[in-house]
C-alpha cells in the first residue's frame, strides 16, 4: 500500500502516485467508502490516448456510479486487471491492490497534497 | 340497495376519517385538503364544478353492464393478420391463477427481494426461456413491446459500436409498426436511418455487402422477416460485425423452437415479443416484449435484470441485478428511460414455456408450420402466386389486383387476412388456427373445398436445411416437471406464496400509488371481446374499443385541464417521451430548431432526464432549496442563460417530496414568458385529482400513470399505461400511428380562454408512434375506464382527500419518533411523506435497510427507501387502506424506533439485534440452537397478531454486491438450493 502522505490527490478523489514519467491513479478510501460496494469497474484499454478533465473510466458499486476522471493528458501504459476480475478490491484496499490505471504523461497540473485532501474532506 | 363503489373503492369511512382529522387537526377532508393546497391553484378558479364531463357515479352492475355493451360492439374474427400478433390458446391454469389472482397482478416492483422470491423466480424461467430460445447469454426481465425493443436495440448498438458511423441499417422486410417506431427515435437523436433489402445480399461476398450497406454502427433484422420469408442472415451480419457494426435481430420466439437461433446466427442482441406465448392479443397489449444479449454487453441492457445471489445464510435467493445502469442514478446518462418492465405478462409467456415444456413447444411450432405449408399447397393449386418458398408461419400471396375482394371474402366469413396492398395478401397461420379456418381461407382465394385435398411434395415449404435448429433448449428442470394441471396449479400457488402483494396488507411505497385494483375493474380485461382482437383488425370490428378509448380520453381531458389525450404510451416513461417529442415537434413547426434545452430541477425523477436525452434534448439541472422546492432564483438565471434555446421544464407537481409547491403558477410563467413549453409529470396525480388541474396552473403537457392514479394493477413491475395529456396547440405532435384505425382524436372545445386548434371536436394526432401498437395496451384500460366510471367526479375527489388525509395522518402520528423530511403550507404533506431515519442512523447505527427489512417481520411491504432523499423512507398510505391497517403500520414503525434505541442505549448490540438479522425466516428461528441476545417470539411474533396471521419470508437478507459481481441471470440448477 501507497504511503498516503507522500500521494497527490485531485479534487475528484483520485489518487496518483508518479514514478519518472508514468503515475499510477486509483480513487481514496474516502471515495470508495461513499460508493459502496463497488461490485464493476470500467478501465480503458491500454494505449488510450487520455486528456485531463475527461471521463475515462467508471466504478459501479451497488447503489452508485462514480465515473473516473483523467487528471491529466497522457497515454494509458496499464490497467489493473486484478480490480477489473475483483471489483472489491477497490473497497479492500484502494491505495494498494484497488489502484486502477498507470498513465504515462509529459507534464503534471498542480494537485493536491495529502493536507489539502485531508482538509477537503473533513479528515 | 347497492353500495356506492367510492365507499368500497376508499378504505376509510366517515367515522375513521373524523377520528383522522382529529388527529391531523382539521375538522373536515374540505378543510385539510384546502389547507395543503394553494388556493392559487385550486379548481374552482378556473371553472365550476357543475361543468365536469364526468357522468355521475355508476354502481359496479351498471359499469360492467355498460361494458358488456361496449365489449359488444366490438367483433371478434379469426385473426390472420401477423404482423408479430397471433392468436393464442391461454392454458386456463394460467389464466385463473395468474392473471386473475391479485397475489400476482396487485404485486409490486421486486425492489424488495426477500419478499417477491415467487415473481423473482418466474421471472428468471422468463429469461432462461429468451435466452436459450435466442442462443444469447444474457436476457432480461421483458421489455414494453416488440418495437420499442428494437428500437433500444438500435441505441444499445450505438452506445456499444466502437466505430462512430451514424448510420443504422434497418432492412426492408421489417414491421412496419417497427419502421415507423424507429424512425421517429432515431431522428429524436441523430441516427440516420438507411432502408436497405437485406435478403438481397444473403449469398453476397463480404467484401460486397460491406461496400452495399457503407459505414454503420449496426443493423436490423427481423427473422423470419415481415413477408414471412425465412432467410440466413448469417452472412450479411458476419459482414457488418467485420466494420464494426452490431446486429440486432427481432425473432419469433415460436419459430426459434424450429429454426437456428439468433445467437448461432451471429447476432449480438436479439429482440422481439412473448405474446404468442399464452398472451391475449388484446388488440394490441399489453404483452411481454423481450431483449437478449451475447456475453460482454449484459451491462448495457435497459430494463430490469433478475439475477442470481445469496442470502444471510448462503443460499442462492433472487434480486434484481444492475439496478445503477438505470435512471434514479445515473439520469441523463441512463442506457434507457424505460423503468418498468411487463412483468405480469412475462410471467405468463414464462409460465406457458413451463407448462409446455420443450416438446410441447416444438410441437406446436411444427403443427403451425406444417399448417402453412398445407395452406401454400392449396393456395397454389388455387392459382394464388405464394411469393416465398421458405417461411415459417406467414405467406405473402401476390393477386394482382384482387386483394380487396379476397380480404373482404374472407371477413365475410370471419376471418380477417392482412391487406398489404391492392396486389397482395398476408396470412399468418397459428396455435389456434384450425382445418376449417384455413378451408375459408383458400376458399376467399377462390380454391373453395381444395384445403386439405392437395398432394404436395415433401420437400416443398421446408425449412431451409441450413437454418434448421440442432441446439437444445430449456432443459433445465422447470421446463421439464410441470406437465399436469394439478403440478402447474401447485407450482403457481408455492411462488404466489412466497410474495407480499396488496392481497396480504398495506404495501406503502411512496411515489408507488399501491391502491386498488377492484375486482370489478378487472372483470372485462379477459372477456374475448376485450382480449381477443388484433391491433391492426379492421375499424369496422372495434367499434367499442374506439367508442372506450374516446370516452376515457374525453375523461382524463377534463380531469387534467388539457384538451386532448393519446393513450398510446405504454409505459410512464413512454408517456415521458411522447410529450417532449411533442414539444420537440411543437418547436420545430415554429422553426425554433435551437430550443433544446430542457430545464429539470434536481429533485425530479431520474426518468426525467433520460427521457430529454432521447427526445433530443440537453438536460440542465435546476437547483432546489432546503425544502425540495425548485429554487426561483436559480430557475431565474437558467432561464436568463438558456433564453433562446430554452425548450422545455418538466416539473412534478405535488413534487417528489410529496410537497404542493405554492409557486407553480409563477413557474410555469417564467417557462411561457421564455418561450418554453411546461411539462408537468403526472405521476403524483393521485394528490390532486379534483382539487387542481395541470391545465389550470400553466401545463402545457404530461403524461399520467394508469397504473397509479387510476387503478391499473401493478402486475408486480408492469405493465404500465403512460397517456400524455396536452394542450390543443401540441395535438398535431402527438404519438400518431400508421396503422391505427382511427387517427382522430378527441379535441374540448369548451371556453376556457385557450386558444383551440380547431373548430371541430376531434384532432389528428401527428407525431412518430411510441409503442407498437396504435392504442398502446388497450385492453387493460377498461380497468382505469371502469374506476372514473364508478367514482365520478365527487368520488375522484373524494379519493384525493382521502389519500391526503391518510398521508398527514401517518405523518402526524410519527413525527414524534422520524422527523418528517418536508412539508408545504401549513405543514401539511400531500399524499405521501417521508421519514427522515438518518438521525436514527447516526444514534443507533440502525439504517434503513435495517428499518425496511425489519417492517417485513412485523407483516408489511417496505415504504420507498432512499427516494428521492437517501437515508430516507416514503411512505404513501393511498386512498384505499383502512385505519386498522394504517394504525397497524404506524404503530409496527413505533415499535420498530423502540428497538433501534435499544440497540443505541446497548441492550442489544449493534451486529446481533433483530433489526440487523431481519428478516426472519422459519427456519433461522427453528433451525439449531438459538444463540441471539433477543428471543425467538421477537424475532418471528413482534407482534401478538402475527401469531395467527403472519408472512414468512422464505430467504434470509439478500447480499446485493454478491450478485452483481457474480452476474447469474439464468435459473440456477436444482441442487443449488439443496
Amino acid at each position: 500500500m501507497a504511503d498516503k502522505t507522500t500521494l497527490q490527490y485531485t479534487a475528484e478523489h483520485e489518487w496518483v502516485q508518479v514514478a519518472d514519467n508514468e503515475a499510477t491513479i486509483g480513487i481514496t478510501a474516502y471515495a470508495a467508502e461513499k460508493l459502496g460496494d463497488v461490485v464493476f469497474v470500467e478501465l480503458p484499454a491500454v494505449g488510450t490516448e487520455i486528456s485531463g478533465g475527461t471521463v475515462v473510466g467508471e466504478i459501479e458499486s451497488t447503489k452508485s456510479v462514480g465515473e473516473l476522471f483523467a487528471p491529466f493528458d497522457g497515454t494509458i501504459t496499464a490497467i489493473n486487471d486484478a480490480v477489473v476480475d475483483s471489483p472489491e478490491l477497490v473497497n479492500t484496499d484502494p491505495f494498494g491492490e484497488g489502484w486502477l490505471v498507470k498513465v504515462a504523461f509529459t507534464a503534471l497540473p498542480t494537485m493536491l497534497s495529502y493536507d489539502e485532501y485531508s482538509a477537503i474532506v473533513g479528515e | 340497495m347497492t353500495q356506492a363503489f367510492t365507499q368500497r373503492h376508499i378504505g376509510t369511512d366517515a367515522d375513521a376519517q373524523s377520528r383522522m382529522l382529529a388527529t391531523v387537526g382539521y375538522d373536515s377532508l374540505e378543510s385539510l385538503v384546502d389547507a395543503a393546497i394553494p388556493a392559487s391553484i385550486h379548481v374552482d378558479q378556473f371553472r365550476s364544478n357543475d361543468d365536469s364531463a364526468l357522468p355521475p357515479a355508476a354502481t359496479e352492475r351498471e359499469a360492467i353492464t355498460e361494458l358488456r355493451s361496449l365489449a359488444g360492439r366490438n367483433s371478434v374474427k379469426r385473426s390472420m393478420i401477423g404482423l408479430g400478433y397471433y392468436d393464442t390458446v391461454t392454458p386456463a391454469v394460467i389464466k385463473r391463477n395468474v392473471l386473475e389472482n391479485p397475489s400476482w397482478y396487485t404485486a409490486y416492483t421486486p425492489y424488495q427481494p426477500e419478499i417477491s422470491q415467487g415473481r423473482l423466480e418466474a421471472l428468471i424461467n422468463f429469461q432462461t426461456m429468451v435466452s436459450d430460445l435466442t442462443g444469447m447469454t444474457t436476457a432480461n426481465a421483458s421489455m414494453l413491446d416488440e418495437s420499442t425493443a428494437v428500437a433500444e436495440g438500435m441505441l444499445l448498438a450505438r452506445r456499444a459500436s466502437k466505430v462512430g458511423a451514424r448510420r443504422f441499417i434497418v432492412d426492408a422486410d421489417t414491421f412496419p409498426q417497427t419502421k415507423a417506431i424507429l424512425e421517429g427515435r432515431a431522428t429524436a437523436v441523430g441516427i440516420e436511418l438507411v432502408e436497405h433489402p437485406l435478403a438481397e445480399l444473403a449469398d453476397a461476398a463480404q467484401d460486397d455487402v460491406a461496400e452495399a450497406l457503407g459505414d454503420h454502427f449496426g443493423i436490423f433484422v427481423q427473422y423470419p422477416s415481415a413477408s414471412g420469408k425465412l432467410w440466413n442472415p448469417a452472412g450479411v451480419i458476419s459482414a457488418s460485425k467485420a466494420q464494426g457494426g452490431l446486429a440486432v435481430v427481432a425473432a419469433d420466439l415460436l419459430a426459434l423452437t424450429l429454426v437456428t437461433s439468433p445467437g448461432e446466427l451471429g447476432a449480438d442482441v436479439a429482440v422481439g415479443t412473448s405474446q404468442r406465448f399464452g398472451v391475449p392479443m388484446g388488440f394490441g397489449g399489453p404483452h411481454a416484449g423481450y431483449m437478449a444479449v451475447r456475453k460482454g454487453l449484459e451491462r448495457q441492457l435497459p430494463g430490469r435484470l433478475v439475477g442470481v445471489s445469496v442470502d444471510a445464510t448462503g443460499h442462492p435467493a433472487y434480486r434484481l441485478s444492475l439496478q445503477v445502469r438505470e435512471q434514479h442514478i445515473r439520469r441523463d446518462k441512463a442506457t434507457s428511460n424505460i423503468c418498468t418492465a411487463q412483468v405480469l405478462l412475462a410471467v405468463m409467456a414464462g409460465m406457458y414455456a413451463v407448462y409446455h415444456g420443450p416438446d410441447g413447444l416444438k410441437a406446436i411450432a411444427t403443427e403451425v408450420h406444417e399448417r402453412t405449408r398445407q395452406l401454400a399447397a392449396a393456395l397454389r393449386a388455387a392459382g394464388a402466386d405464394v411469393v416465398e418458398d421458405t417461411f415459417f408461419d406467414t405467406l405473402r400471396v401476390s393477386v394482382p389486383g384482387r386483394a380487396h375482394d379476397i380480404v373482404s371474402r374472407a371477413a365475410n366469413d370471419g376471418i380477417n387476412l392482412h391487406h398489404i396492398d391492392n396486389d397482395t395478401v398476408g396470412v399468418s397461420v397459428d396455435e389456434t388456427t384450425t382445418s376449417s379456418d384455413l378451408t375459408i381461407v383458400v376458399g376467399a382465394f377462390g380454391g373453395r373445398d381444395l384445403f386439405g385435398r392437395v398432394d404436395f411434395s415433401e420437400t416443398q415449404g421446408r425449412l431451409p436445411t441450413d437454418l434448421v435448429r440442432t441446439s437444445d433448449y430449456l432443459t433445465h428442470a422447470v421446463f421439464n416437471t410441470h406437465r399436469s394441471e394439478t403440478s402447474m396449479m401447485r407450482y403457481l400457488k408455492r411462488l404466489a406464496d412466497y410474495d407480499y402483494a396488496l392481497d396480504r396488507g398495506m404495501i406503502p411505497l411512496g411515489s408507488c400509488t399501491m391502491k386498488l385494483n377492484a375486482a370489478t375493474e378487472m372483470e372485462s380485461v379477459t372477456w374475448p371481446e376485450f382480449a381477443g382482437l388484433h391491433p391492426f383488425a379492421p375499424r369496422a370490428d372495434v367499434g367499442g374499443y374506439l367508442e372506450l378509448v374516446t370516452q376515457l380520453e374525453t375523461w382524463l381531458t377534463d380531469v387534467t385541464g388539457y384538451d386532448t389525450v393519446s393513450l398510446q404510451p405504454n409505459a410512464g416513461s413512454q408517456g415521458e417521451l411522447a410529450g417532449l417529442l411533442a414539444i420537440r415537434g411543437y418547436h420545430l413547426a415554429q422553426g425554433n430548431t435551437q430550443r433544446t434545452v430542457c430545464l429539470i430541477p434536481s429533485s425530479a425523477h431520474g426518468t426525467n432526464a433520460a427521457s430529454a436525452v432521447l427526445a433530443g434534448m440537453r438536460v440542465v439541472v435546476v437547483a432546489c432549496d432546503e425544502l425540495g422546492n425548485v429554487d426561483l432564483t436559480d430557475l431565474e438565471a437558467k432561464i436568463a442563460e438558456h433564453a433562446e434555446s430554452l425548450a422545455a421544464l418538466m416539473i412534478t407537481y405535488p413534487s417528489t417530496h410529496g410537497v404542493y409547491e405554492h409557486r407553480v403558477s409563477a413557474i410555469c410563467q417564467a417557462v411561457h414568458d421564455a418561450g418554453g413549453q411546461v411539462y408537468v409529470d403526472g405521476a403524483n396525480l393521485n394528490a390532486l385529482l379534483g382539487f387542481a388541474r395541470f391545465g389550470d396552473f400553466g401545463g402545457d403537457v404530461s403524461h399520467l400513470n394508469l397504473h397509479k392514479t387510476f387503478c391499473i394493477p401493478h402486475g408486480g413491475g408492469g405493465p404500465g399505461v403512460g397517456p400524455v395529456a396536452a394542450k390543443a396547440h401540441l395535438a398535431p405532435f402527438l404519438p400518431g400511428h400508421p396503422l391505427a384505425q382511427s387517427d382522430e382524436h378527441y379535441l374540448r372545445t369548451d371556453g376556457d380562454g385557450e386558444v383551440k386548434g380547431a373548430a371541430t371536436s376531434t384532432v389528428v394526432h401527428g407525431g412518430s408512434p411510441v409503442s407498437a401498437a396504435p392504442y398502446g395496451s388497450p385492453s387493460i384500460l377498461p380497468i382505469s375506464w371502469a374506476y372514473v366510471r364508478m367514482m365520478g367526479a365527487d368520488g375522484l375527489k373524494q379519493a384525493t382527500g382521502a389519500a391526503v388525509l391518510a398521508a398527514n395522518y401517518v405523518a402526524a402520528r410519527l413525527r414524534d419518533s422520524f422527523p418528517v423530511l418536508y412539508s408545504g403550507d401549513n405543514g401539511l404533506v400531500a399524499h405521501e411523506c417521508i421519514l427522515d431515519l438518518r438521525p436514527l442512523t447516526a444514534a443507533t447505527g440502525v439504517t434503513v435497510d435495517d428499518v425496511a427489512k425489519r417492517l417485513i417481520d412485523y407483516g408489511f411491504h417496505a415504504p420507498t427507501m432512499s427516494f428521492p432523499v437517501a437515508g430516507t423512507l416514503m411512505v404513501e398510505p393511498t386512498e384505499s387502506e383502512d385505519l386498522g391497517e394504517i394504525d397497524r403500520f404506524i404503530d409496527a414503525m413505533i415499535a420498530i424506533k423502540a428497538e433501534a434505541d435499544a440497540v443505541g442505549g446497548g441492550r442489544w448490540s449493534a451486529e446481533d439485534n433483530p433489526l440487523r438479522n431481519a428478516p426472519h425466516t422459519a427456519q433461522s428461528v427453528i433451525a439449531g440452537e438459538w444463540e441471539h441476545e433477543y428471543d425467538r417470539e421477537t424475532a418471528v411474533y413482534p407482534v401478538h397478531t402475527l401469531v395467527r396471521n403472519k408472512y414468512w419470508p422464505p430467504v434470509r437478507r439478500i447480499d446485493n454486491a454478491y450478485g452483481d459481481r457474480n452476474l447469474v441471470c439464468a435459473c440456477p440448477p436444482p441442487e443449488a438450493f439443496e
